[in-house]
């Protein structure tokens, strides 16, 4: 298999060298698994897309009208050998394609922690993955990191060869978390978690950015990722410790306002219960959290009450200015204190360490019930508490 | 006179709300406004006021309707391109530090407005053009079978492309990319018009789309001449049978779920909100029901225009006819299993995303089967390089490659390293350009002696296509190179200036692509100058197959003095070979619809109501919604929907076109 991947990447790599192909020549593992799928579905189209072609230009030239030594067999319209071979050759290239994408986008899952840090060396189980929190902001990232205790605007780091965990939300409106060197991208939605498992190989400087519009400082809101060694890491979380400054819920409120084209910033403290508050859209004091609404409409709702209890909302990112019909904007008032922490929100999903059935080693007999079939490549899914 | 008069009458309307500090949306203003008020004193000065209102506003004859379809879409070309150059300019230019020449209110304006306006007001069109000129004639019909209801139906779309054009001059248009995503479209985070334009439009145009839906449906099911049955049908009939199935199916959930966004704009629902319960996944989920479907409801009646002409031009039969139409179908439900490979990147399990990317990649198998199938028409054929087999055979080379990067995209870790990027930019144009346009082109050179009566001409048309082709490559290509180094779409600005080569390579191919419309315009206005050497007397100049081309061109308002009956699903080819002979004596009198203005009068009427919604004036939408009641049913009591063409009228019509033949032989 590696072999043909060096064999698919010769002619690119003479066709396009000199610029920063970041997708084909991606600096992590996750990222450089995704390039693999791409080169090996390309070449797997192309056995039946170069074909085509070519037959394309030879009958439309060889049938032209002035070449009269040409056959012309005006009635001849059907063959069943024929029809076989034009219906069964797309579809032996899809079947091959379909099983490649059934088993790449579960080993690929954002979801799924990682089994190993490049094709030749597993994951080091003793070593706790680095866990960063991410919040699309109006027009900027934040970025938590809850094990160091500090946050940063527009600035990423991270240790090579350690796993890197991403929990990611946004504040107002779709975003798009992407990091082309480091491993495909997922969405940042507010009020809604999404999560992504990586790992950098190599030391340098990426760029990331959002890969969705989200209106007017959109171009502008693009970080810088560092993949730096263990040592350069740690000098690089002491300079943000010693910045300074705490990242509380009213230095958020501040920060969330609309902004364009943010410089780094760095907090040496960060209130612990920050992004929690973030994900259930309730930084505000005195708005319900999202998991408490959800909580109590899971044990039947609050009844009438429920329909009363909101208040006035004065702010929702920009000046709100209503609707032209309908009331003017409310949002629910919190019952509970609003500090209590509740319970983690997303869960994830663990890698096989072992890859050797993949590959056919000790393969059992596949079951064709969808959730066991998954459960045979991921694991058992442990359930979410959320 | 109370302060709150003004808001009263006007709503949120003022003179603020005209952009008179964007310097180019002003000059855009000078220039349409000077060329719209020569092109009206032209028509008072000329009188054809009274021609247009009579022949062609309130004509209830698909073919005009059909033409008036391909002029709307050739207009709003020239609108949506100006967008696309004005995209590509700002993106070659904003390199480092510049800001380029747009801001981002404007720029973000124009890349919503070029998706808007191409794929409802310029590929619908030409689409639904093509299919409203030639499925009747096709199966031997006099009419569509909703003649009043196929004129309401494009004075629908006309609304809509006018509610378009007026917010590039009074107020501004959405800008929040071309399917408007919640939370960014909902009120909170666009409090302005634009949103509000653009869920009007869509929902003007929607309806006429819908209903040229259902009656091109009926006419297909309910009007084929005898002994057409189903798998005699030509293919283009049958491809235009399944994007109107998938148009009745489809539109529907567009309506709704614009409707539901327009709730929560207007009267604060939470449909689609953060808070309260609100689900913006669920917009983009119901967005792609409808829109992954409108994919295919473009491209299959460009896939039947490649098979007739790929036939015709071979001087072959088609290869493979009941393949063919199998496949149609197969594309027909498939594509209702597939929306959610436009966003595998939101979050949904492995097991979702494996099942819509396969489902996707099986599209292909079936659409391979056709690309096989114009290939074997092709062999053993007498290919004749007209304008038609041109396009066909640029859009076989082009459009497998546009496949092919498609099917990538559909392998869902392939898609999260080029979702969003320009890769996938140039995967969408390189299908709808490679398969609609030049379906559309191929179609219109195709069709257009039929509906004139004299062919385009060749130097023109050669010009456009080269440049075209040549233009789409250069526009495309650099997009697909950005994309892997991981440049995504929608930027304004840019810092690496290794990339900016790429994006003068693609300007220069927009401009490629401006020429080969300009060569295009040049090719009508040509072909209207030479129209006596480049006429055809025949209604056959191109060796034809099907039904269109028995009668004359352009056919006389009847189609048909006879309703051909057919034995062959090449039914003309058949006739010829079998010694077909016109019929010269026993004409009787013909039963044919009336024009009325109603249509007209009541998408009029909804334009005005849109408008009002959108600014918040409540009496005119109050009062043009009582009074598309009040004309609605005004209309049911008109009772001359019908008349007579006389016996003596069609023997003169047809006894002129024996004397055309006669001189010709």
């Amino acid at each position: 298999m590696s072999r043909l991947k060096i064999l698919a990447l010769l002619p690119l790599a003479a066709a396009l060298g000199g610029c920063d192909y970041v997708v084909l020549a991606p600096a992590g593992d996750i990222a450089a698994q995704q390039r693999d799928l791409v080169i090996i579905s390309t070449v797997l189209m192309l056995l039946i897309v170069l074909p085509v072609m070519a037959l394309t230009v030879l009958f439309a030239w060889r049938y032209r009208q002035s070449n009269t030594d040409a056959r012309y067999e005006p009635d001849w319209d059907h063959s069943t050998a024929l029809e076989l071979v034009i219906w069964s050759a797309p579809l032996l290239i899809i079947v091959c394609l379909g099983a490649l994408t059934w088993m790449g986008t579960h080993l690929l899952d954002p979801y799924r922690t990682l089994g190993r840090i490049h094709a030749e060396r597993a994951v080091d189980q003793s070593k706790a993955p680095l866990e960063v929190d991410v919040v699309a902001l109006d027009w900027k990232w934040l970025f938590i990191y809850p094990g160091y205790g500090i946050a940063t605007v527009n600035e990423l780091a991270a240790p090579v060869d350690r796993p890197i965990t991403f929990r990611i939300t946004a504040s107002s409106v779709m975003n798009s978390f992407y990091i082309p060197a480091l491993a495909g991208q997922i969405y940042a939605m507010p009020g809604m978690e999404t999560k992504l498992h990586a790992v950098v190989n190599h030391a340098g400087t990426y760029k990331g950015f959002s890969a969705n519009y989200s209106g007017a400082g959109f171009s502008g809101m693009h970080f810088n990722f560092q993949g730096l060694d263990d040592r350069g890491f740690d000098a690089w979380i002491a300079s943000a410790k010693s910045a300074g400054g705490t990242l509380g819920r009213a230095e958020y409120l501040q920060l969330e306002k609309p902004s364009q084209n943010e410089p780094v910033r760095r907090w040496g403290t960060v209130d612990a219960d920050l992004y929690r508050l973030i994900l259930n859209m309730c930084v505000e004091t005195g708005k319900m959290c999202q998991s408490e609404m959800m909580a109590i409409d899971a044990r039947g709702g609050a009844g009438h009450q429920g329909l009363t209890n909101t208040l006035p909302l004065a702010y929702d990112k920009y000046a709100r200015r209503g609707t032209a019909l309908g009331p003017e904007p409310t949002f629910v008032a919190g019952t509970c204190t609003p500090d209590a922490p509740q319970g983690r929100t997303t869960a994830s999903i663990a890698a096989p360490l072992d890859t050797a059935p993949l590959l056919g080693a000790g393969l059992k007999r596949p079951s064709f019930m969808p959730l066991k079939s998954s459960s045979f490549f991921l694991g058992q899914r442990p359930k979410s508490d959320s | 006179m109370s302060p709150d008069l003004p808001k009263l009458i006007f709503g949120r309307l003022t003179l603020e709300s005209l952009p008179l500090h964007e310097p180019i949306v002003v000059g855009t203003f000078v220039v349409v406004a000077l060329g719209g008020a020569a092109l009206l004193g032209g028509l008072t000065y000329f009188r054809l006021w009274g021609y247009l209102w009579r022949e062609w506003f309130t004509t209830v004859d698909h073919k005009r309707i059909g033409i008036m379809y391909m002029i709307l879409g050739i207009v709003m070309l020239l609108r949506g391109f100006a967008d696309a150059l004005m995209m590509r300019g700002q993106q070659m230019l904003a390199f480092g530090g510049s800001e380029g020449y747009l801001n981002a209110h404007h720029y973000d304006q124009i890349f919503t407005a070029h998706g808007v306006i191409m794929i409802f007001f310029v590929a619908m069109p030409l689409v639904t053009g093509l299919m409203n000129y030639v499925v009747p004639l096709q199966i031997g019909a006099r009419d569509v079978s909703f003649p009043f209801l196929n004129n309401f139906s494009f004075w629908m779309t006309v609304g809509g492309a006018v509610l378009v054009m007026a917010s590039l001059f009074i107020g501004e248009f959405a800008r929040t990319g071309w399917l408007a995503y919640p939370p960014l479209s909902n009120i909170g985070y666009s409090p302005d018009v634009g949103v509000d334009y653009y869920i009007w439009a869509l929902q003007i145009a929607g309806v006429g789309t819908t209903l040229s839906g259902i009656n091109l449906i009926c006419t297909i099911v309910k009007l084929r001449c005898p002994g057409m049955t189903m798998m005699k049908m030509p293919v283009f009939t049958w491809t235009s049978l399944c994007t109107n199935v998938l148009i009745v199916a489809s539109f529907p959930v567009l309506t709704v779920v614009l409707a539901l966004l327009s709730l929560d704009r207007y009267v604060g629902t939470n449909f689609f909100t953060n808070d309260f319960g609100g689900s913006p996944m669920m917009y983009v989920n119901l967005i792609w029901i409808w829109g992954h479907p409108e994919v295919y409801i473009l491209v299959l009646p460009a896939f039947g225009i490649f098979s007739e002409v790929t036939s015709t031009f071979s001087g072959k039969r088609l290869f493979g006819y009941t393949s063919m139409v199998y496949a149609t179908v197969v594309i027909t439900i498939l594509s209702y299993l597939v929306w959610l490979h436009h966003f595998f990147t939101m979050g949904s399990g492995a097991s979702v995303n494996s099942f819509f990317g396969i489902t996707t990649m099986i599209i292909s198998i079936p659409t391979g089967a056709k690309m096989f199938n114009w290939l074997f028409t092709m062999y053993r054929g007498r290919i004749r390089y007209e304008l038609p087999m041109m396009w066909t055979v640029a859009f076989m080379l082009t459009f497998v490659i546009g496949g092919m990067t498609g099917v990538l995209l559909a392998v869902p870790p392939a898609d999260f390293v080029l979702h969003n990027s320009l890769f996938l930019i140039a995967h969408f144009h390189n299908v709808i350009i490679g398969g609609v346009v030049f379906g559309a082109f191929a179609g219109i050179n195709y069709w257009f002696p039929k509906a004139f009566g004299f062919k385009l001409d060749p130097f023109w048309g050669k010009m456009s296509f080269w440049f075209w082709v040549t233009g789409f490559y250069l526009a495309f290509m650099p997009l697909y190179v950005l994309g892997l180094m991981g440049v995504t779409r929608r930027l304004r600005v840019f810092d690496d200036p290794s990339l900016q080569i790429w994006f003068v390579i693609a300007a220069v191919g927009a401009l490629f692509i401006f020429i080969g419309i300009l060569s295009m315009l040049m090719q009508f206005a040509v072909s209207l100058l030479r129209r006596e050497q480049l006429k055809d007397v025949t209604g056959d100049p191109w060796d034809g197959r099907t039904l269109e081309w028995a009668t004359s061109s352009p056919p006389p308002d009847y189609n048909f003095a006879f309703t051909p009956v057919v034995h062959d699903n090449d039914a003309w080819w058949d006739m010829k070979r079998r010694g077909y002979q016109r019929p010269l004596t026993g004409f009787k009198p013909i039963h044919m619809p009336s024009s009325t203005g109603t249509g007209i009068i009541i998408a009029g009427l909804a334009t005005a109501m849109g408008f009002a919604l959108v600014w918040y004036m409540w009496w005119l939408a109050a009062v043009s919604f009582i009074a598309m009641v009040a004309v609605g049913i005004g209309h049911t009591f008109n009772y001359h929907r019908d008349f007579d063409i006389p016996a003596e009228d069609v023997i003169r019509t047809e006894d002129a076109r024996t004397k055309l033949l006669a001189g010709v032989n």
